[in-house]
Parts: C-alpha cells; structure tokens; sequence
C-alpha cells in the first residue's frame, strides 16, 4: 500500500483537466443510452398497463359499432390481411433471394439488388397512395382486401429477398458442390440443400416481415379503409377493419372508451410485434453462437 | 445456352421487385400529369393550399377542369418535413453517439446483448404506437412545461417523437462500426497514454466517421418518410409556415394521409391528382437522400479508402 502511494506522482492541471474531461463525457453518454432506452420502456409500460386494464372478453367476440363494444373485426381484419399478404410476399421474396444468391452474381443481380433497396427506402405511404391510385381508382376495386394484401406485400418483398440472399449466402459453396456432384438438379440443389441449411435465416425473415405487416398503418388507410363488421369473404369491393386503425382513431376521440379500445388495440399489436423481434433475436443468436 | 427451368421462374420473381418500383414511379408520374401541368413550378413555392370551391361547376383553366378557385402550393409541408426531420436529427444524433459510445466500450460483457437489443427494439415499435404515446406521455409534457400556450401540439413534439424513433438506426450503425475498429488503433492510442475516453473520441471516432454520417443520412430519410407518428402529434398546420417550435406542422407524409376525405370529395379529381404529384415530391426526396446514404456508406465517398 504504501510503496504504491510513494510512487504517485502529483497530476499535472492538464491531466487533471483531460481526467475530468473522460469521467462527464462516459456520464454524457451513460445519460445517453439512458434517454435512448427509457422511451421505449416507458412506451411498453404505458401501453401495457392502459392496455391490461381495457382487456375483456368482448374485445375478441363483439365487433366495433362507432366506438363502442369490441375488436373483433379489427382483430380478424390484421389477420387476413397479413394471412393474404404472406401469401403473396413469402413466394416472391424467397423466389427473389434465391435468385440473388444463387445466379444473381451478375450486372442485372446489381441492379435488382439495387431497386430493392430503393423500394425498402421508399415511405410507405408513397406505396399505399400508389396502390390507392392504380387498385382503388384505377382497377375500381374500392377499399378492399386485395389492395390492402398486395400494398402489403409490396412492403415486404425487397425486406425478406435480402433476408433470405443473406441466409443462403452462409451455407457454403462445397455443400452445393457435392449435390450437383451427385447429380442433383438446380431445384434439388437449393429446395433439399441450400433452403433446409439457411432455413433459420429465411423464417427469422418471414417472420420479421409479418411483423411489419402487423405494426403497419399508413399504407392500409389508402387502400384498406375501415369496416364496421368482419370480413365477408369478398376480395374486391368490401372494406376490412383492422387494428392499427383502432388507435389513431379512437384515440382523438374525447371518451374514454374509445380510448381503452385504442390502448387494447395497441397492446395487441405491440405484444405481436416485440413478441417476434425478440424471439427472432434470441433464436438468431443461439445459432450464431452454435 | 441450355434452357433451364428452375433459374428461370426464380428470375422472374426477382423481377417483380423492380417492376414494382417501375409501376410505382410510373403510375404516380402519370396519374400526377395534369397536376404538373396545372400546378407548375410555383407549386413548390406557395403557401396556400385551397381545394377551392367543390360544390361549385369546374372552371377550365389551359384545357384543364379544376374547381374554381383552387390552389395547390405545398411550401408549408415541404417546410414543416424539413424542420421536423432537421430538428429530430439535431436531437438524435448526440443521443445516439452517447448510446452507441456507452454500449461499445463501457457496458459489460455479460448485459451488453441485453441493453443492444433494446436499443434495436426501439426500431420496430409501430409508428402509430409511438404516435399513441406522444399524444397520452409527450403532448402533455411539452404542454405543461414547455409550450407558453398550453398545446403540446407542434413542431416541437412531432421532432421529439422522430427523433426517438431515428436514433437506433444512428446508434446501431456507428456501435457495429465502432466494433470493427482495429485493436491496434485502440492499443497505440492506450500506449500513448490517453484515457479511455480519449481513446474513444479521438482515435476511434474520426475512424468510423464516414460510416456514421451514412448511418445519419438513413436515419434523415426515414425521418422524411415517417407518417403515423408525425400525423399524430404535429397538430396538421396548413396555409402557415412555422414560426416557432410550437407551430403546428404538416409534413409531406402526414397531409398525404390527411387529407385522402376532402380530396375524394372533389369531383374534378385534381386534388386527389396533386396528392399523387407531391407524393411523388416526397419519393424523389427520400431517393436523393437514400442514394446519398448509400454512397457514404459503401465508402465510395471516402477519400482515404480511395487512395490506398
């Protein structure tokens, strides 16, 4: 102890300075991290809380008339249109991946490559105005399911064909080898090879992507509208409710039970979404530590 | 060549990725013509925005139907997205350099996945969840203590909101960067007797500098694009450009959606017409800004790579 205090040697003003310089700037960016993580849990807090309390068992059996009673049809509304827009997005996309991975080594892979990239950097009610535009007005389809679905999917395909190139950019080159070696086909190669070893990779994209498709608003009030009731069965010409809606809406309402349907909506929507991305991260790290 | 099947039908479905975008463009463009025409230059450069008289007949004006008296000038939201998404980058940025900075080199080992991971999961919270907390926690708060008028509503709010929901693309970037960092760097540094945060600021930040500043950009063109939330707490100002940090703000993205009643109800369809023409404004903005972002980031713009 004391040999250690004989051989401090007493701090310059300088050095005085510069060590108080370093200890306020990591409490500058401690407050930081702070400021930045403590919205979000406050977001969480807040909309689970409002959102507990407005949870009953009408909320998923009676459908909206105005404000009042419940969500069903909000709820079967999200549903079916994430449903019908995985359907469409989850082909394409992985179709896209595919060839990106595989035989997209070239000028035209660029380019796609490229686009996608402009179309994920597009806002996404740039999409929904030009799926108004063509579906609503052009097609004459009115607010409906079909707009709604394929506005939807447009969002999502660039998202998941990078996911999924991505993914199947890992397996590597000896596994494909030796199947084409074994005379596989192409199909072969990617459907019994190349998909089964980057199939975490292509689900954590699909799943990411339905998670969007979820937490989605300002695309569907173009091309969704709203409904009072649950879907018909019809594609074309009927409006679909759905969830995000419930809360920008009731939520400018003076009542408060408006409001409990707005903050029951957010709640569901925000469990389905964090509920993803954290299952997603979790699993993704498990096997990047495997 | 050998035809082959299987390549073939995934090329195709690559192929719908562009020919979306194409539509995209090309649909908004032509739907938008007769409001370029009618509109002009002077459209970016007023301030009046006025659907004009719907329940009256159309008057022509150059061979175009138009209600009469209407006027379409979008000065006020290319302001108000301007204002909005320049302030939200002013408050993002010394956030989530802090955040990032913390994470990299000062968390510990065991909670650093823990804390990164909330710090991304800022990211993916729906914007009109964060709309719905500005309205119940921030309009409040800015009301109460901030605004000498009482209304939370404005410009103010609208930033605050945005920039919470930019700054993990900020902070992710630059921590990522921040870990590629060479350990020589850090240690010649060390060995020069700085202190860690020395280390930091001065040896590792200039570093990743270019990175960071793609990551910036990104996160100004989300900003630009962002709709629910703005919508939500911006209070709508049309026909006046803001004043202070508490004017209510439209932004490009917000009115687009705000205005889908009143334009339906015009029987020319010219209002719905120069929705799509500022649409398109709002596409061509966030391209330029994305663009940008990408050329940072693929360090095209980088000097000191290029040199050596």
């Amino acid at each position: 102890m004391s040999a250690s205090a004989s051989l401090k040697v007493a701090r310059s003003a300088q050095e005085l300075r510069r060590l108080t310089t370093s200890k306020l700037g990591w409490v500058a960016c401690g407050l930081a991290l702070l400021l930045v993580i403590a919205p979000l849990i406050d977001i969480v807090g807040v909309v689970t809380v409002h959102g507990v309390a407005a949870l009953s068992g009408k909320l998923f059996t009676q459908t909206t008339s105005g404000t009042a009673n419940g969500l069903l049809n909000a709820i079967e509304g999200t549903f079916i249109i994430t449903l019908s827009a995985m359907l469409i997005a989850v082909p394409v996309g992985i179709g896209a991946g595919i060839h990106l991975s595989e035989y997209g080594k070239n000028r035209l892979g660029g380019i796609i490559r490229f686009l996608s990239d402009v179309l994920t950097g597009t806002p996404s009610i740039v999409l929904g105005y030009f799926a108004y535009i063509v579906f609503i007005i052009g097609f004459g389809w009115g607010f409906s399911l079909a707009a709604a679905a394929i506005t939807i999917a447009i969002l999502i395909v660039p998202y998941l064909a990078r996911i999924t190139e991505l993914a199947l950019q890992q397996v590597p080159n000896p596994m494909r080898e030796a199947a084409y070696a074994l005379g596989a086909k192409d199909h072969t190669v990617v459907f019994k090879v190349v998909l089964p070893a980057a199939s975490a990779g292509v689900i954590t994209g699909a799943l990411l992507g339905l998670a969007i498709s979820v937490g989605e608003t300002a695309p569907l009030i173009y091309t969704a509208g709203w409904s009072d009731f649950t879907w018909d069965g019809r594609f074309t010409h009927a409006p679909v409710a759905y969830l995000t809606y419930v809360i920008w809406t009731f939520i400018d309402q003076p009542d408060a039970h408006s409001h409990a349907l707005a903050y029951a909506a957010a709640f569901l929507v925000m469990l389905v979404v964090l509920a993803i991305n954290i299952a997603v991260r979790l699993v993704v790290k498990r096997t990047k530590l495997a | 060549m050998k035809f082959r099947p299987f390549r073939v039908s995934v090329l195709l479905l690559s192929l719908l990725i562009p020919a979306a975008l194409v539509a995209v463009v090309f649909f908004l463009v032509a739907y938008s013509g007769q409001a370029i025409l009618f509109n002009g230059l002077h459209f970016m450069t007023q301030i009046s925005w006025n659907l004009g008289d719907l329940y009256s007949d159309p008057v022509t004006v150059n061979g175009i139907s138009v209600p009469p008296g209407a006027n379409y000038g979008i000065l006020v939201f290319i302001a108000g997205t301007l204002a909005s998404s320049g302030l939200a980058i002013l408050i993002a940025v010394p956030l989530s350099v802090g955040a990032a900075i913390f994470l990299a080199e000062a968390v510990p080992h065991r909670i650093r996945p823990a804390l990164s991971m909330l710090v991304e999961l800022v990211a993916v919270v729906p914007s009109v969840v964060f709309g719905l907390w500005g309205i119940t926690v921030l309009i409040p708060l800015i009301g109460r203590y901030l605004s000498p008028s009482g209304n939370g509503y404005g410009l103010l709010a609208a930033s605050v909101v945005l920039a919470l929901m930019i700054t993990p693309i900020i902070a992710s970037t630059l921590y990522d960067a921040l870990l590629q960092v060479p350990k020589e760097n850090r240690e010649s540094a060390f060995a020069l007797g700085a202190t860690h945060f020395e280390v930091v600021a001065k040896a590792m930040l200039p570093m990743v500098r270019t990175t960071l500043i793609g990551g910036i950009v990104l996160a100004l063109g989300r900003a630009l694009g962002e709709t629910m939330a703005v919508l939500m707490v911006s209070g709508g100002g049309i026909n006046i450009l803001p004043t202070s940090l508490f004017s209510p703000i439209s932004t490009i993205a917000s009115f687009i959606v705000s205005q889908l009643d009143s334009a339906e109800s015009d029987p020319t369809n010219m209002s719905v017409r120069t929705l799509s023409e500022i649409a398109l404004v709002l596409f061509l903005i966030t391209l330029a800004v994305n663009a940008t972002a990408k050329l940072l980031s693929s360090g095209a713009l980088n000097v000191r790579k290029r040199q050596s």
